[in-house]
């Protein structure tokens, strides 16, 4: 079995650059960019725990895991 | 956003005009993961908030919902219950609004025991009007009406729900966002009347004057302030101090509720009608 992988998306559009998930996310998946809005920018580093999608204020992120597929 | 947001939330409201980084947005996302939770069909929940930045929430969720006057929410609530007791009732209220302007009408809530949900949006000032202090701004803390730090004592708005006969009492944070969601859902469940208070964070007119430099800090304070009520009590009192208890804080099933003692009064009224 390996290991999960999850698809992290920001929606840019609705970002107000709050910085709690950057703050808050345990294996710091997220920085940002000139606005301070949040990028992913180390996706395969997310387990999934989904804390980012909890303390958004404004829904702007959505952890999904990806499916396996038989080649890994 | 996710399909939870879509199912619950009146899109074409989005994106909500609460500031970067404000608790209420978590507290919303909460509530709905609750009502999914739950399972209740959208048509069959009444939502109903006062005014404030916390009054907003009727807004944006898509149920049926009323934004009614400044700490009147609970009366339009109890009307709804009365007429409608199929319809499970979601009360959402400011510090302000629940604790002030709306102070009598909590307490006769509380005592009443009618079976609904209120969620208490406590983040210890007035936002929407430029930050005054509030009934539940901590001692010694700025606000534009106290710039040398407020005089007054602190409510507790837990304690006050519990010594006015609410049957189910609880405390969140907008930090610890399953452990509200759980409370919700308790709450909701609980057959009569439901306080869960959430202390949540205002960066805008309670951090700024108050040294919190970031929405993020004030959450961090929450995490760090917010003690398990079944931890707290193994703890010497001197621990807790400038702490605050999370989690379930008071239950009862002894008193009964409202509705149900009420159907007394309808039954003797028909009885007599008969004669």
């Amino acid at each position: 079995m390996g290991k999960k992988r999850f698809n992290v998306t920001v929606d840019r559009t609705i970002c107000k650059a709050c910085g709690i998930c950057v703050a808050f996310c345990p294996m710091s998946v997220f920085t940002t960019d000139h606005d301070d809005k949040a990028v992913v920018s180390v996706p395969e580093r997310c387990t999934g725990c989904r804390q980012c999608e909890l303390l958004c204020p404004d829904f702007c992120i959505t952890v999904v895991q990806v499916e396996e597929t038989a080649d890994g | 956003m996710g399909k939870i947001h879509e199912k619950y939330l009146r899109m074409d409201k989005m994106p909500h005009i609460w500031c970067a980084g404000c608790g209420n947005g978590i507290i919303m996302g909460a509530f709905i993961n609750a009502i999914d939770r739950l399972g209740y069909d959208k048509d069959e929940v009444a939502a109903v908030s006062g005014i404030g930045c916390s009054g907003r929430i009727t807004g944006y969720m898509d149920f049926n919902t009323i934004h009614t006057t400044h700490g009147r929410a609970l009366a339009f609530a109890t009307g709804i219950k009365l007429a409608k007791p199929r319809l499970k009732v979601f009360v959402f209220m400011g510090d302000g609004d629940a604790v002030a302007i709306g102070g009598n009408h909590l307490i006769h809530a509380c005592r009443r025991n009618l079976d609904m949900t209120a969620v208490i949006f406590n983040n210890h000032i007035y936002g929407m009007t430029g930050g005054q202090f509030s009934p539940t701004t901590f001692k010694n803390k700025n606000a534009t009406t106290a710039p040398y730090g407020t005089t007054d004592p602190d409510f507790d708005i837990a304690q006050l729900c519990i010594g006015a006969g609410a049957t189910y009492v609880a405390r969140g944070t907008s930090y610890h966002a399953r452990l509200l969601t759980d409370l919700i859902v308790k709450g909701a469940e609980h057959p009569g009347f439901s306080i869960i208070e959430v202390i949540t964070h205002c960066p805008v007119n309670f951090g700024r004057r108050n040294n919190f430099e970031s929405p993020a800090q004030m959450l961090l304070w929450q995490k760090e302030h917010g003690v398990a009520a079944r931890k707290a009590k193994t703890m010497p009192l001197e621990d807790m101090e400038g702490k605050f208890t999370i989690g379930e804080l008071y239950r009862s099933t002894e008193i009964p509720e409202y509705l149900e003692e009420y159907g007394r009064v309808i039954q003797a009224a028909n009885e007599e009608k008969k004669q």
